[in-house]
């Protein structure tokens, strides 16, 4: 009858061995104490005896193959004779696939103890109970825990106190035995409480508007498709609003009003003469650039946002900007007329100003096809030092969105930087 | 009844043994000729002879493995260390045969013997003379491990150990041995495994051991003048641990405090609070207050040893710490 | 002034007219640990055996040898590769087979394993498991006989590891100091675990001498010849029971295999594994026997059966006993 060879155990804590190298091939004769096999375990390589005489008639785990302790490696008997049809588990690392789940008894009747180990190891494990769950722990107020002794607690229950009645006197303001055998109920009052209704939260869907779905895929392309970097200046604009004080004086009779969004117009396109990256699109494998200095103007609707463009700003002159842009605010809110398509789809470089709202600076999101947007606050009385001196000047923050694939931040700052100085020295302006 | 000291106790007990079983012998470091280290054996050898009282080489180790064999072979041993300190030396010795042989031989092998030890801090003896292993040893399942701080509880525990079918540590407060108490007469035995109360009252329990006794009755005594009535019990016995007679004073008191001589980390103070905790929770109004010796080895210079043993004012402040008494 | 001078006792030599029955059953121990430890060997690869084994092959003639000059009231104190020990002093096969599978029928019901073998009834106190820590044992054991009157001794065996151990020194001097009934036997296997002797001692692989330091009369003898064996115990023994106090026998010993099961001892070369395996004594002694005409073949071949019979009947005894009761764990733990 042919013998099992199993994986041997070769030491306290191994559970499992690598077949390093056989030393006997199939068929070859095995005395009684022959070297087999070399076993890998974790600490060194041993050798496995054979502990009966016979043939190799099988080997079942090839060099290099890790099994556990107790698997059939190998069959062991006389010349010719028949294998078993048993073969070992797939070899592989002990994980739960790899344990025979119920391996056969070795050549002696009793299965071994790592036999049964491992049988029971597949068996499913029985499901834990759930713990109860703790009794719920009183709470103050203001949300913390209440703090009290065991036996504290468990007077308070045995004498119907409410816990977080109780007044705590010890370290801490623990609730001690003492406080809770003290304790003595409160003349109930009526709710100290003045009765006022609760506002009503508007808990209403509002269905998108198309501008609204607009304004969603448009914003949403630009966050994803271009990068957004962020560059924020402090503009003294002391100068130039004294400038606009007496330019508006001087053209009290003709009706125009210069605004300082339409100086800020002005400065970009003096700025973006200089530095024209700023009016370019970005086309994937160049820098589109575009004839015309297109500013658009961002406007707030009752809709929702526009951002219609000023064509053909280059060369044209403040004032001119100025009732520009005084016409296309006007068209925008459908008065005198309609935006026309160019104007709304061909800016090449945007301004959005919240400086009405005494916002003191934000950053605005680059409309798609536009390199940049300029993002302004209000105008603000600000003390400054000049000169070593505190002086009290106009300030207004400027905030440059850039679309990085374009421009990087030194080029940036260095374009903001020339817009400032645009709008620090008005006779710039008037270029 | 009469007034002795614990030395006295503890001889009169072993004069018992030695008068009453002829298995009975003593053996260790200059307890013969010279008479004890801390006298307990003065004029045995006279009384006795060598066969029974055995004057020892300096081999920790060795005497106490002997007494594991004669022990084994029917005879009972009583053994004494110097100091318990220098139990560390024969730790494998006490651990790996006196406790794990009736085990590991399927109870085929006794091992009925007494260690008696001094131990205990407080007498300049610095780092390596001043430690408390008992503490240590009472972890160790297989041995037993008593401390008294009485004289009666010296006679009836040595009685017991004596009569045990185990080793048994006898732990003796090093600086209690001149301690003048009420023995009773006649062959009364204090069973190991039972605490004592050693002072009634309803507030707060207070439990240590050996040296630490008497620093709970001076706090007990400042207690009192407040109107606060301490229950000190003494755990008496280390292993096996008496938790019933702690657990029922503390149903009475909600209060508990642990105090170690020893170093207060992991010693068997610390399983006494930590046994409160699991045991009487929901009796306690507050954690279980502690106070040990400091975490380090033990200094020379006087105030520094003083100032790493605990206090009556370590006892008060930890109670007002845990319970704001 | 102890003047008791160590000195080595020269190989013992056979005389021709020897007991025949002697000489079978000196074999038929030998033979008896040899098969036992091979069936420990493979009950151990198939996980029926587990822990820490540590096979006595190769240091047979040492335990058949001593045990033959011993009393029932004598005490025999061992290290951990103990088996032949308890075998040769006559303890139950079967029992202590079912100590290593940890069954409840073992001698410590499983709670011992191969290390820690007691028979306390037949004066056997130990496989002890921590190097040397037997030898402080033995010496109160031999107190006890002394102190007792009881005319025993004490044998306490330990190896060339334990001889660096404190312990050793402290037993060998109280054992002089109070005269002990206490043979100190060494079996040198020139190894502790798989360090060869000669790395961790100063002053040679012979240990002997420092017996006579402490006074103790000491003798080095070939541990390979079970005949050498049993007439140097004998004497040593003769001795002690004459009140002469500890006696010291050093034996120069092999173990073929490693360590334990889990070493392929490797720190060992061939040529020193083979020339000890060319001193077997399970070779040499029934060679011997045969060239004298002690024993015939056939008389060997009976002997050898027995033995094999009697481990294969030691190894279905204890796969066929149930383990220990869940509540053993918490008996015996005190008295």
């Amino acid at each position: 009858m042919a013998t099992r060879v199993t994986m041997p155990s070769m030491g306290a804590d191994m559970t499992e061995g690598t077949v390093a190298r056989w030393l006997k091939k199939e068929g070859e004769a095995v005395k009684r104490g022959d070297k087999m096999a070399e076993i890998e375990t974790d600490k060194t390589v041993v050798e496995m005896e054979a502990y009966a005489d016979g043939t190799l008639l099988k080997v079942l785990v090839p060099e290099g193959r890790k099994v556990p302790v107790g698997q059939l490696i190998a069959w062991l008997g006389q010349p010719g004779e028949k294998v078993p049809e048993e073969s070992g588990a797939p070899a592989g690392p002990l994980g739960p696939a790899a344990r025979p789940a119920a391996p056969p008894p070795t050549s002696a009747s009793a299965p071994s103890p790592v036999a049964t180990r491992l049988a029971a190891a597949s068996a499913p494990m029985p499901a834990r109970p759930t713990p109860p769950s703790p009794p719920p722990t009183p709470v103050t107020e203001d949300g913390d825990r209440t703090k009290a002794s065991p036996i504290a607690r468990k007077l308070a229950e045995e004498q119907g106190i409410d816990i977080s009645k109780v007044v705590g006197t010890g370290p801490g303001g623990r609730i001690t035995r003492d406080d809770v055998l003290n304790y003595k109920p409160a003349p109930s009052l009526p709710s100290s409480s003045i009765n006022r209704p609760a506002p009503k939260v508007i808990a209403q869907d509002i269905p998108l508007t198309s501008m609204r779905q607009a304004i969603a895929r448009v914003t949403v392309r630009s966050k994803t498709e271009a990068p957004h970097f962020y560059v924020t200046v402090a503009v003294d604009m002391t100068d130039t609003m004294k400038f606009r004080q007496h330019l508006n004086e001087a053209l009290a009779e003709s009706g125009i009003k210069v605004s300082v969004n339409d100086m800020i117009i002005k400065a970009s396109v003096n700025s973006i003469l200089k530095h024209p990256k700023f009016n370019t699109s970005f086309a994937g494998d160049k820098l589109q650039g575009h004839a015309d200095i297109n500013i658009g103007i961002a406007i707030a609707l009752e809709q929702g946002l526009i951002v219609p463009a000023l064509l053909k700003c280059q060369g044209k002159s403040v004032v001119e900007l100025s009732t520009m842009a005084r016409d296309l605010g006007n068209r925008a809110r459908g008065k005198g007329g309609t935006l026309s398509q160019q104007e709304l789809t061909q800016g090449t470089f945007g301004i959005s100003n919240l400086g009405m709202f005494d916002v003191v600076s934000f950053a605005a999101i680059i409309v798609p096809g536009q390199a940049a947007i300029l993002a302004t606050g209000t105008v603000k009385k600000t003390p400054v030092v000049k000169g070593g001196e505190i002086e009290v000047a106009d300030i207004m923050h400027a905030t440059l969105s850039c679309d990085h694939r374009v421009a990087d931040g030194a080029e940036g700052a260095v374009f903001l930087t020339e817009i400032k100085r645009n709008l620090e020295n008005p006779a710039l302006l008037m270029v | 009844m009469a007034e002795l000291t614990i030395r006295q106790a503890i001889q009169r007990g072993l004069e018992e043994a030695l008068q009453n079983d002829p298995n009975v012998f003593i053996m260790g470091e200059d307890i013969g000729k010279y008479g004890g280290a801390y006298a307990v054996t003065s004029g045995f050898l006279e009384k006795y002879g060598p066969k029974r009282i055995k004057d020892t080489p300096i081999s920790e180790a060795t005497f106490i493995g002997a007494g594991v064999g004669a022990a084994a072979a029917g005879l009972r041993p009583v053994i004494e260390i110097m100091s318990i300190s220098f139990s560390l030396v024969a730790f494998d010795q006490i651990v790996n045969m006196a406790a794990n042989l009736r085990y590991m031989s399927g109870g085929q092998i006794k091992v009925p013997m007494v260690i008696r030890a001094p131990t205990g801090a407080g007498a300049q003896l610095a780092a390596t003379h001043s430690q408390s292993f008992e503490t240590w040893l009472a972890e160790v399942p297989g041995i037993k491990c008593v401390a008294p701080s009485t004289p009666a509880d010296a006679l009836g525990l040595l009685r017991s150990a004596l009569s045990d079918g185990n080793t048994v540590i006898f732990a003796e407060p090093a600086q209690m041995y001149g301690v003048k108490g009420d023995v009773p007469d006649g062959r009364f035995t204090v069973p190991i495994g039972k605490a004592s109360v050693q002072r009634s009252g309803g507030d707060v329990t207070l439990v240590s051991y050996g040296h630490g006794m008497r620093v709970l009755h001076s706090a007990a005594e400042d207690l009192a003048k407040r109107g606060i009535e301490a229950e000190v019990v003494d755990l008496r016995s280390l292993s096996p641990l008496d938790m019933d007679t702690i657990v029922a004073s503390v149903h009475k008191t909600n209060r508990a405090l642990t105090l170690d001589m020893a170093r207060r980390t992991g010693g068997i103070m610390a399983e006494v609070a930590a046994r409160l905790q699991e045991a009487a929770s929901d009796w306690l109004d507050g954690p279980v207050a502690r106070v040990g010796a400091e975490d380090v080895p033990w200094p020379y210079n006087r105030e520094l040893e003083q100032e790493a043993l605990p206090r009556v004012e370590d006892v008060l402040a930890s109670l007002k710490k845990s319970y704001g008494i | 002034m102890n003047t008791r001078a160590a000195k080595a006792k020269p190989k013992a030599h056979v005389n021709g007219a020897n007991d025949k029955q002697e000489f079978l059953e000196l074999y038929r121990q030998m033979c008896l640990i040899r098969q036992f430890e091979e069936a420990c060997g493979e009950q151990y690869s198939r996980g029926n055996i587990r822990g820490f084994l540590h096979l006595y092959i190769g240091q047979e003639a040492i335990a058949a040898g001593v045990m033959r000059s011993l009393r029932a009231e004598d005490y025999v104190v061992t290290h951990y590769r103990d088996h032949g020990h308890a075998l040769a002093r006559g303890l139950d096969t079967n029992r202590v087979m079912a100590e290593l599978f940890g069954r409840a029928t073992g001698l410590s019901k499983g709670k011992g394993g191969s290390m820690h073998i007691f028979d306390a009834a037949k004066g056997f106190m130990g496989g002890h498991a921590i190097v040397g820590g037997q030898l402080p044992l033995a010496a109160g054991l031999a107190l006890a006989c002394q102190y007792k009157g009881t005319g025993g001794i004490a044998v306490v065996f330990f190896g060339d590891g334990a001889v660096n151990q404190g312990v050793f020194h402290e037993t060998m001097n109280l054992a002089a100091i109070w005269d002990l009934p206490l043979l100190f036997f060494l079996e040198n296997n020139l190894y502790g675990m798989g360090t060869a002797a000669e790395r961790t001692r100063a002053g040679g692989v012979d240990i002997y001498p420092i017996a006579g330091s402490y006074g103790i009369e000491a003798a080095m003898i070939d541990g390979m010849d079970v005949l050498a064996v049993r007439e140097a115990t004998g004497e040593a023994v003769k001795k002690i029971r004459a009140g002469e106090g500890p006696k010291f026998i050093e034996a120069k010993t092999y173990r073929f295999h490693g360590h334990s099961m889990a070493d392929p001892a490797r720190y060992r070369d061939h040529a020193e594994l083979d020339y000890w395996l060319s001193r077997d004594p399970l070779k040499s002694f029934p060679k011997m026997m045969l060239d004298r005409e002690l024993a015939t073949a056939e008389e060997l071949a009976v002997v050898r059966k027995s033995a094999d019979d009697e481990v294969a009947s030691a190894v279905k005894f204890s796969l066929e006993s149930p383990p220990p009761a869940k509540s053993e764990l918490f008996t015996d733990v005190y008295a």
